[in-house]
């Protein structure tokens, strides 16, 4: 096979590139679109105590992991307060405490959080063991045993019974045996209480979690008891109201167990609020944070990983292949002439700073002008350094007087013009000029605007956001230019422009 | 209805990128590059190997050479300026002769100054006509003196004979005929007329000014096919031989027509051009890849050009 070598290389850069994306697009979540947007929940705990003025020690559950959401960022804000967190396999706690305090105190706690929709996280830990069968009020024993015996025989497995049994008990119109049993609120703790009991009689581990419903504005939050029960592999979750299956997508676990949220020594019971808030961020700035948290070390290679004044060069330079890809083409492919292989690039680049048609009447004027004054210079006989050096003045005096013009005319587009790359642009000058006088005006002025198409080309390709955003947030796709480029490298067919060179043999029938 | 890169391809018709890629690239060693870049280099050695060229009076190295040319040169009444390493044709002056006033007399009868002939003097030196720029030499030689069977077809300048040689095999030929447009220079470019030459005959067939066939001089009017070139067999045979001077695989061979020397080799090109197949009408890539097949070349300059006319007579009658 022709070039095998060069295509292999193509197509295991174009693997090394794509992986590297489809990584980065479905395990950080980095968006494929420029300008996606996610929520974000901003989750506030207020813990307020009245401190009776000797030392005070306070313990909190803080979520751990919780499933579905990934932690952003948390901050404890606690004035004076010394600070530690703690965590087992699921719960995680933090631990203020402070010498001396009086009076009214408020402890916060915030934290950060994004919905997780690549991966589930399973809930295997702890493994617990079977529970004893416990022995129930005598006056409820009968009912119980009754409505276990019932359940039982309606379903196949530990979910299924969970299920079938939350369905009896939470049913709106409840047979004897529910309302012996029943209790008025179901959304207590006291209720999930009770529901762990009964299934312990069928030997099923349960648990209760406390979560947080996640709404936007909720001000005076407070945490809502759940069910777990443990099905030989994982902790399944069941909402013990309406005794639907797993945690909805607005449902945060704060924590696993049933000890008091907070714990506090030296000061009166406290109050614990929650305030929930939602808002958008850009899915870029959410994947960096996320990286962190995951601890890929993708992000901390990144781009993103810069400051942004630096991120901003790079925005451009990235690019730069891009605009190159483009001159491949349209030499090798289209066979145009410019002057100077990458020369248009760099005048693209300088029409991204002051707009593609105010940037063509620039650059025209600009030519033309120091055009003239250098044919004028070949009258002088300089030599060619001295003389490339005063083309060079020119075009900076040139500039310089569109600078002070459009100034004085309140123009402000012509000052981008000081960001025209002036040593190329009085090399151009100088080149066409010198083929103005050996090729003559035609060839010179072919060459000037093909340079000045490509530019135009280049221009539209590093000015495309979608383009430029795929650069920057998945740079390896630069591996896939390079792949394009090498194979490119051994294109042998025809220039687009080789078929009007050659028209005279396309015309003559053999 | 047929693709015009697809007649292109039926026609043998060899674009750039093919050439560069599957033949300049693979063919020529970039080394040797400088040996046919540098004029005074190719000079050397086709003398080493006992290839006629205009020979040469002397090079100006040094910007404070140029002060003393006229002395250097008084010898000489006429010559050639050229850049060692210039490309195209660019930034050569023939000098026909002086006038009483000392001035030097142009190949257009226009006359220059010494003043104006050092200033291009100090353009060869920067690098002015050089390839990328890098300061060079400028050598003065022997001013050819074309053969007459030219003189119909010739606007000033001097015609030559360029030869693609693949191999040390010449493949294909045509001579160069400089007009008013190319402002005497044998450069297509420029606005020359090609002419094709059968190889095996040595007579001219049509014509090509400006990527257009044309069947006569647009200067003189006179009809470019049918020409005879002299001593043809010997064009053929110096630029089979010029294969020994740079192993360069595929180069194209200028060979100038001098009324008294015959046949000089004038330079070497390493990038020849693709206008040949137009002024020929027929593809290089049939007889390129003919070649191609052949994997053991005659050594003797003789029985290369034999190939040379064995292969170009099966691809006329394939």
């Amino acid at each position: 096979m022709k070039d095998l070598h060069i295509k292999v290389i193509a197509l295991l850069l174009t693997i090394a590139a794509v992986s590297l994306c489809y990584y980065k697009v479905n395990t950080l979540g980095l968006p494929l679109l420029p300008g996606s947007q996610a929520d974000v929940w901003t989750v506030e705990a207020r813990i307020s105590f009245q401190a009776s003025g000797g030392p005070v020690k306070a313990e909190f559950y803080i979520p751990r992991k919780s499933p579905g959401f990934v932690k952003l960022n948390e901050d404890f804000a606690s004035s004076n307060y010394g600070l530690a967190t703690d965590q087992d396999e699921v719960n995680r706690k933090a631990m203020w405490a402070v010498r001396r305090a009086v009076g009214e105190q408020v402890l916060y706690y915030r934290v950060e959080l994004a919905h997780d929709t690549s991966q589930t996280r399973t809930r295997a830990l702890p493994v617990p063991s079977f529970p004893e069968k416990p022995r129930y009020d005598a006056s409820l024993e009968a009912a119980i045993e009754t409505i276990l015996d019932e359940v039982r025989q309606h379903s196949a497995d530990t979910l299924t019974f969970t299920r079938e049994l939350l369905l009896k008990l939470n049913a709106k119109n409840p047979d004897e045996n529910v309302a012996l049993i029943n209790k008025p609120d179901h959304a207590g703790a006291e209720w999930s209480r009770r529901l762990i009991q009964i299934l312990a009689g069928a030997r099923i581990p349960a648990r209760i979690v406390y979560v947080l419903n996640l709404r936007d504005r909720i001000r005076h939050g407070a945490l809502i008891p759940w069910l777990e029960v443990f099905n030989g592999d994982e902790w399944i979750a069941f909402d013990p109201v309406t005794g639907a299956q797993g945690f909805t997508s607005n449902i945060l676990v704060w924590r696993v167990g049933d000890d008091p949220l907070v714990t506090i020594s030296g000061a009166k019971p406290p109050t614990v609020e929650f305030s929930i808030a939602k808002h958008s961020r850009t899915q870029v700035s959410l994947a960096e944070q996320w990286a962190k948290q995951v601890d890929s070390r993708v992000m901390e290679f990144s781009l993103f990983a810069l400051p942004v004044h630096t991120q901003n060069v790079y925005r451009i330079i990235l690019l730069v292949p891009l605009g190159a890809l483009a001159i491949v083409v349209l030499r090798n492919l289209v066979g145009l002439k410019t002057f100077g292989t990458f020369m248009p690039i760099l005048i693209a680049l300088a029409f991204r700073e002051t707009e593609l048609l105010w940037g063509i009447i620039m650059f025209i004027t600009l030519v033309a002008t120091g055009l003239m004054l250098r044919l004028y210079l070949e009258r002088l006989k300089l030599l060619l350094v001295p003389r490339l050096t005063a083309v060079l003045t020119i075009v900076i005096l040139i500039i310089a007087i569109f600078f002070i013009l459009s100034a004085q005319l309140g123009i402000d587009r012509g000052l981008s013009v000081a960001l025209f790359p002036v040593v190329i642009l009085a090399m151009t000058i100088e080149r066409m000029s010198i083929v103005w006088e050996e090729y003559g005006p035609k060839d010179a002025l072919t060459r000037g605007s093909g340079s000045l198409f490509s530019a135009c080309v280049g221009y539209f390709i590093m000015s495309n956001p979608l383009l430029g955003h795929l650069i920057f947030t998945f740079p390896e796709l630069l591996l896939i230019v390079l792949a394009l480029t090498l194979l490119l490298g051994r294109y042998t067919g025809y220039r687009l422009t080789e078929l009007w060179r050659f028209r005279a043999v396309l015309k003559e029938p053999k | 209805m047929r693709l015009p890169w697809n007649v292109l391809k039926e026609r043998g018709i060899m674009g750039m990128n093919r050439r560069n890629a599957e033949f300049i690239m693979p063919y020529n060693k970039r080394r040797y590059y400088p040996l046919v870049d540098d004029k005074r280099k190719t000079k050397t050695l086709a003398q080493k190997h006992g290839i006629p060229v205009p020979e040469l009076y002397g090079a100006i190295e040094i910007e404070h050479d140029i002060r003393d040319f006229r002395e250097t040169f008084q010898q000489w009444n006429d010559f050639v300026i050229k850049p060692a390493n210039g490309s195209g044709g660019n930034g050569i002056v023939v000098i026909k002769g002086r006038t009483a006033k000392g001035a030097y007399r142009k190949n257009d009868e226009s006359q220059v100054t010494d003043a104006e002939l050092s200033h291009h003097l100090s353009n060869i030196l920067s690098g002015m006509y050089s390839l990328g720029g890098t300061s060079d030499i400028a050598l003065v030689e022997y001013r050819v003196k074309f053969d007459p069977a030219f003189q119909s077809v010739c606007y000033q300048g001097v015609p030559d004979i360029r030869t693609i040689v693949f191999r040390g095999v010449p493949v294909m030929a045509m001579v160069r005929l400089p007009t008013r447009d190319s402002d005497g220079k044998a450069n297509l470019h420029q606005g020359a007329v090609g002419a094709g030459i059968h190889l095996e005959s040595g007579v001219t067939t049509l014509g090509v000014h400006k990527n257009g066939i044309v069947t006569q001089h647009p200067d003189t009017g006179l009809p470019v096919a049918g020409l005879k070139i002299p001593s043809w067999s010997e064009i053929l045979h110096l630029a089979a031989q010029c294969h020994t001077i740079a192993p360069l695989d595929y180069m194209g061979v200028d060979i100038v027509l001098d009324e008294t020397r015959g046949p000089l080799m004038l330079e070497l090109n390493a990038r020849p051009g693709l206008n040949i197949q137009l002024c020929n009408q027929q593809g290089l890539l049939p007889v390129l890849n003919k070649m191609k097949s052949i994997s053991k070349i005659p050594a003797s300059v003789e029985d290369r050009v034999n190939l040379a006319l064995d292969i170009s007579r099966e691809i006329t009658k394939g």
